[in-house]
């Protein structure tokens, strides 16, 4: 008996049938839902033989533009989860009132929010935001693919394989119980001793690693491979704000990997560097983990700002106001998210003047943001403006954005912050700013770009009916939790004593639920474009169905493998445009053969191999971390002995593809 | 690749609005790769950085175990430096000789370096082994913690390095010293010299300066 | 587009009735620092409102007034630099940030909750002679624990002050990293383990207010609250003639007990407390037998002497066993009186360390 689980301790770790979570019912349907969706996804690609189109198109491929798409699918499924937990959330927060316990008992709804934020900022936000600068910087710069093609397949696997690992938390073992940053000594071994915070560790760790890599990689693409004539200071907006968002990245992401590292080795191997003995220090998790934590908003903001400036530009038919300024308050921003850390917790006690410092520093910062909204507004002022979605997106984000940029300034007010410090106040402006920044420009960006990744365009009815009830639910959801936190009332409570409180907690639901319905006309605003596709109202044969400003509507929609047959030269800030109106005419002839980087499945691989050590790592299956640690670097080895990396697309393939798009324009012509 | 006036749009010059490309226009890539890896050092270093602050705010709370006066042995940690400093120097000349085309003499500077390279570690390793037997263990306290953190991270960098630069060697010998290889070695290059640069701040900060 | 400029002050008017009975406990509280903290609240409020609603008007006028489908509206496709404008638009909010900051810079100063209080309220400075009632905070796994030094009484979850009298709170935590919090009072500090944090407050309404901790802190961090109480003095009197009279004891044994991690705690009075408990608490060795922080830290600066560099095994782990005899003998009940917090490593230590380092 004793040597039965001795085996089956070195076997499976701490891996036991007890790790399911069967007594939880809720769990137990969402696994069978999830399960019988998956059979039927994975029959379906057998019967209609779509795994070699998969595997040989998408996932081995290394084309910036598939990776894109890959990574907007991957933060669109993952926004499905995230959304998921946010309504669970919501619910028990309206149920649970005087007494009631709700439908969620702690240790379950603990982990939901811990999910929903882990997920929402690391699985959805980033990817969605990685996924477009991907699709669209390369083409807005004039380049052929980005600067390591290889690399930047393994990225996304890599965060793939970061959001597996949190997916399979959810049915083998628990997630964390800790609030998405983890902090120390909640997150330490003697206060959370099960997989849950092993797993929000390891899934971190390895898409982390994966974001830093695709930091470097959209950087240099950026300084190395921009086309001629393309200065810094005639890059489009939103290649400019890819730049310090990747800059952002990269001077940040290595802080997030040293303090996640530290507190792995806090709980497995039992050093001090959080712990509250052994001369350890909590508070120091909580300023490093923040030197990473704030810098990641502006991650995630950026570029969304990047793409009002594009969207803006574009269906006002004028060109960006201000530009200049536009670039210098990017930049200021970049510099200044990295000061500002510690007003996530003036109720630390650091003293009247370091907290003043930091309260100055972020209220410093609404100056570059506030240039940026009047820099949209006069772009706005005579122009022509078509109410195309992206256009709703973009005047919904600028009249729900500057509330919740005020009510942020006013939380960096220190005295202003004791008192709205973690209270659901707090949770209604971090929502305010990012649904309303991020998730309006990234819902912008999709729709905008939309047409060019796939050749027709979204619904817009559809789409306007998603805007209507994202905009209006999200005040529905979110003006009772800006109330609430006035009331004094904290965040991630899970029942309230107070009845008075349960209108509001309703009405938030409520509100939550159209934010559910507009995911939905979200996504079938694609559907129903996809369904129409051929219907000349939808389908792009120009390239450039807003009569756009910079270089990616220069090509056809899809763009070929190679973007462009020969490299634009730009003359203006939107090179696009200038070439329109000085009568540019498309070449005919001449082509050459296009060099191209081979796809690889090697990406596939090696973030296979990074999952199977993660999960051994969680449950402690010393042999199998081993096995894969070893198969990892060896594989990784093998790949360098590759030296066959490249080949040429032949003249006569770019020739046909390019007489193809010859006939597709003169078509739209003739109709 | 086409020269091209950027400064176009006057009246009367005909503007250029794309290149007719000629096959070598993929030179950009090598750049790129230094640019790249460039970065990815200054992302470790930002690593390091933290782990150095890490040690700066708990590098003094020994938690009633020992302190650096008690554990350090300065003869040591000098050999050792030595020998992270001589394969530097290693390495410098097996630069030079690769870029004068020699690949016997860069294989040989090559494996010198990783010779003195595996000398720092084992010196790091035995070091490590000695405070593990005599007690000061990374449980003991926060500054034993950080200490082998700091430490163990540059020391997993360096096997790291060892590792890279004998699959170099056999890809070298393989295949000569072909663009590809050659950039490669200016990669790792890069690589152990701001190994080096890191193991000096170490020395400094945790060893002379915790001892003094 | 009207519609979605109307939309949230709709809203509001449609939430409004039910937030008639509300109490809206921020914006109208009960003490003299959580009032100047509402105030400050409006003031700032108010200076960006002079910016935010132009900027909503001038979005929803320029969106109409430029729609495509206006042909009278100009149409200056090349309108895309104004320097005037532009330095209106840095300018402004520049010139905003300039008086919030100043009033932030003075705000922090004046409302710094390590503070003593001089004023319990407008033009109302601290009467001569009255001390402030210290009470000793400290959030245990999930419940609070409050010890009334001066009355040698505790309670479990349950705060009692004077109004008109300052409090000044010493704040703590057994483990997990909690939030001190009572609205109604004043602002909220963080209590953690091994460190002391402080907050000054005064209560000028009697009444029953809400307190708890508003940090996650795991499973029954939704039951982690606790009722404030402000009383007339002579209240406070008898409240604290009956915690005397109650049966139970607060010595270091019964600490490690209430510590256990528990949910849901009713109140609890206890009639003495053994001395310097708190301090025990901050240097996290109330067991007996186990050695304080603060003489672990003190050890440091002498540094073990005498041992072999590199070197004898035995020698080390006999002078760690006598300097952990030694804590021992220090850390006893009789001397804690004046025990400083000194060589703890506060968090701004921690601070202006990584603030060096990430510059």
């Amino acid at each position: 008996m004793a040597l039965d689980s001795n085996l089956q301790q070195l076997l499976f770790g701490r891996l036991t049938l007890e790790a399911l979570p069967l007594h939880e019912p809720i769990v137990v349907v969402t696994f069978v839902g999830v399960a019988l969706g998956g059979i039927a996804v994975l029959g379906a690609l057998t019967y209609f033989r779509l795994w070699g189109y998969l595997w040989h198109e998408w996932f081995t491929s290394v084309d910036h533009k598939k990776i894109g798409i890959m990574y907007i699918v991957l933060g669109i499924v993952m926004f499905l989860r995230g959304l998921a937990d946010a309504i669970m959330l919501r619910l028990q927060q309206a149920i649970a009132s005087g007494g009631s316990e709700g439908y969620l008992n702690a240790h379950h709804y603990d982990q939901i929010f811990t999910a929903h934020g882990v997920i929402m900022i690391f699985f959805v936000a980033m990817p969605l935001v990685t996924g477009l600068m991907n699709y669209v910087m390369p083409l807005q710069i004039g380049a052929r693919d980005v600067a390591f093609p290889f690399l930047n397949n393994l990225s996304f696997w890599l965060t793939t394989s970061g959001a597996v690992l949190v997916m399979i938390s959810l049915f083998v073992g628990e997630f964390a119980q800790t609030g998405w940053l983890a902090y120390p000594p909640l997150s330490g071994i003697d206060n959370s001793p099960w997989v849950g915070v092993d797993y929000y560790l390891w899934s971190l760790q390895i898409a982390g690693v994966g974001t830093t890599l695709s930091g470097i990689n959209l950087i240099v693409t950026i300084v190395k491979m921009r086309c001629p004539g393309m200065h810094y200071m005639r890059m489009p907006i939103f290649t400019w704000t890819s730049l310090c968002t990747n800059i952002l990245i990269v001077a940040t992401f290595p802080i997030l990997t040293a303090v996640l590292a530290l507190l792995t080795l806090d709980r497995y191997v039992g050093t001090h560097f959080f712990t509250n003995d052994g001369g350890g220090n909590p508070m120091m998790y909580v300023n490093l983990i923040w030197i990473w934590g704030h810098p990641e908003v502006y991650i995630l903001v950026l570029p969304a700002f990047g793409i009002f400036s594009e969207v803006v530009a574009t269906l006002s038919g004028k060109r960006l106001f201000g530009y200049t300024s536009m670039v210098y308050a990017t930049a200021c921003i970049t510099i200044l998210s990295y000061i500002v850390w510690l007003h996530h917790f003036f109720t630390m006690g650091a003293g009247a003047t370091v907290n003043t410092f930091f309260g100055i520093t972020t209220m410093i910062i609404s100056i570059p943001t506030g240039a940026k909204i009047f820099n949209w507004l006069f772009t706005m002022y005579k122009g022509r403006i078509r109410f195309e979605v992206p256009m709703y997106w973009s005047i919904g984000f600028m009249l729900t954005f500057v509330v919740g940029g005020m009510t942020g300034v006013l939380l960096a007010v220190p005295p202003a912050d004791f008192v709205l410090h973690n209270s659901l106040f707090l949770v209604a402006h971090f929502h305010n700013t990012i649904i309303g920044g991020v998730v309006f420009g990234l819902f912008a960006g999709l729709v905008y770009w939309f047409p060019k990744m796939f050749g027709f365009r979204a619904d817009p009815f559809v789409g306007k009916i998603a805007f209507w009830c994202w905009q209006i639910g999200f005040w529905v959801a979110f003006m009772p939790v800006y109330i609430l936190g006035l009331m004094g009332v904290t965040r991630r409570l899970s029942q309230f004593d107070d009845t008075s409180l349960q209108p509001l907690f309703i009405t938030a639901a409520v509100g939550a639920g159209l934010i559910g319905i507009g995911t939905l006309a979200l996504v079938g605003q694609f559907a129903v474009g996809f369904l129409r596709r051929k219907d000349p109202a939808y389908a792009d044969t120009t390239g450039d169905p807003w009569n756009g400003r910079t270089l990616e509507w220069a090509t056809s929609s899809p763009p070929p493998a190679y973007n462009f047959a020969f490299t634009p030269v730009a003359h203006d800030i939107d090179a696009w445009w200038d070439m329109k109106k000085r009568g540019y005419s498309r070449p005919l002839t001449g082509f050459v053969p296009v060099h191209m980087p081979h796809n690889t499945g090697m990406g596939v691989v090696l973030a296979g191999l990074a999952t199977v050590l993660g999960f051994a790592l969680i449950w402690h299956i010393w042999w199998l971390v081993v096995v894969a640690f070893v198969t990892l670097i060896g594989t990784a080895i093998a790949h360098t002995f590759n030296y066959n990396r490249d080949y040429y697309i032949p003249a006569a393939e770019v020739a046909a593809i390019e007489d193809n798009r010859t006939r597709l324009l003169a078509g739209k012509v003739t109709s | 690749m086409t020269k091209v006036s950027s400064t176009s749009g006057l009246a009367g010059e005909a503007p250029v609005f794309f290149l007719t490309e000629t096959d070598e226009d993929h030179g950009h890539h090598e750049t790129g790769t230094n640019l790249g890896f460039w970065i990815y050092l200054m992302s470790d270093c930002l690593i390091f950085a933290s782990l150095f602050a890490v040690h700066a705010v708990v590098g003094r709370n020994y938690a009633g175990g020992p302190a650096p006066v008690d554990l350090f042995d300065l003869n040591i940690i000098l050999l050792s430096t030595t020998a992270l400093l001589i394969s530097s120097i290693t390495y410098g000349f097996s630069v030079i000789a690769m870029q004068s085309g020699k690949q016997q003499g860069t294989l040989g500077w090559l494996a010198a370096t990783g010779v003195f390279g595996l000398i720092f570690l084992g010196l790091s390793l035995y070091e490590f082994y000695h405070l593990i037997h005599i007690g000061a263990t990374p449980q003991v306290s926060a500054f034993l913690s950080s200490f082998f953190a700091l430490v163990g991270t540059h020391a997993l960098h360096v096997a790291f390095g060892i590792v890279w630069l004998v699959v170099l060697l056999v890809q070298i010998k393989q295949r000569g010293l072909i663009e590809a290889n050659q950039r490669r070695v200016l990669c790792l290059s890069m690589f152990w010299h701001f190994l080096d640069l890191v193991w000096i701040v170490v020395f400094s900060f945790v060893y002379l300066i915790g001892v003094l | 587009m009207t519609r979605v400029k109307a939309l949230p002050f709709l809203l509001l008017l449609a939430i409004t009735p039910l937030l008639s009975g509300c109490q809206w406990v921020v914006m109208s509280p009960s003490g003299y620092i959580a009032e100047q903290q509402k105030n400050l609240i409006l003031i700032a409020t108010g200076l960006m409102l002079l910016i935010i609603v132009p900027v909503m008007i001038l979005t929803v006028l320029f969106a109409w007034k430029y729609r495509q489908s206006n042909k009278q509206a100009d149409y200056d496709p090349d309108f895309h630099h104004s320097t005037k404008l532009e330095f209106a638009i840095w300018g402004a909010p520049i010139a905003i940030i300039l008086v919030l900051g100043t009033v932030t810079w003075i705000a922090t100063h004046r409302l710094d909750p390590y503070r003593p209080l001089t004023d319990i309220g407008p033009n109302t400075p601290v009467p001569a002679g009255v001390e402030p009632l210290r009470v000793q905070v400290v959030s245990l796994d999930w419940k609070w624990l409050f010890i009334y030094p001066e009355y040698d009484i505790a309670t479990i979850n349950e705060l009692v002050a004077p109004v008109d009298r300052p409090i000044a709170f010493t704040i703590t935590s057994s483990n997990l990293m909690n939030s001190f919090f009572v609205p109604a009072l004043a602002g909220q500090i963080y209590a953690m383990a091994g460190m002391q944090t402080q907050l000054h407050a005064v209560v000028n309404e009697p009444g029953v207010f809400k307190g708890f901790s508003s940090n996650y802190t795991g499973h029954g961090f939704s039951y982690m609250h606790f009722k404030f109480h402000g009383v007339s003095d002579s209240e406070f009197d008898a409240w604290v003639a009956k915690a005397r009279a109650a049966d139970d004891v607060l010595t270091r044994s019964v600490y490690l007990d209430v510590e256990r991690p528990s949910e849901g705690d009713p109140v609890r009075y206890f009639s003495r407390v053994d001395p310097g408990l708190f301090e025990l608490i901050v240097n996290m060795c109330v067991p007996e037998g186990s050695r304080c922080m603060r003489d672990l830290m003190h050890d440091n600066s002498n540094r073990i002497s005498g041992l072999g560099r590199m070197g004898n095994p035995e020698a080390l782990a006999a002078a760690r066993l006598e300097k952990a005899l030694a804590a021992d003998a220090l850390c006893t009940p009789e001397v804690p009186q004046g025990l400083t917090l000194a060589g703890l490593s506060t968090p701004t230590s921690a601070f202006s360390a990584i603030k060096i380092f990430s510059e």
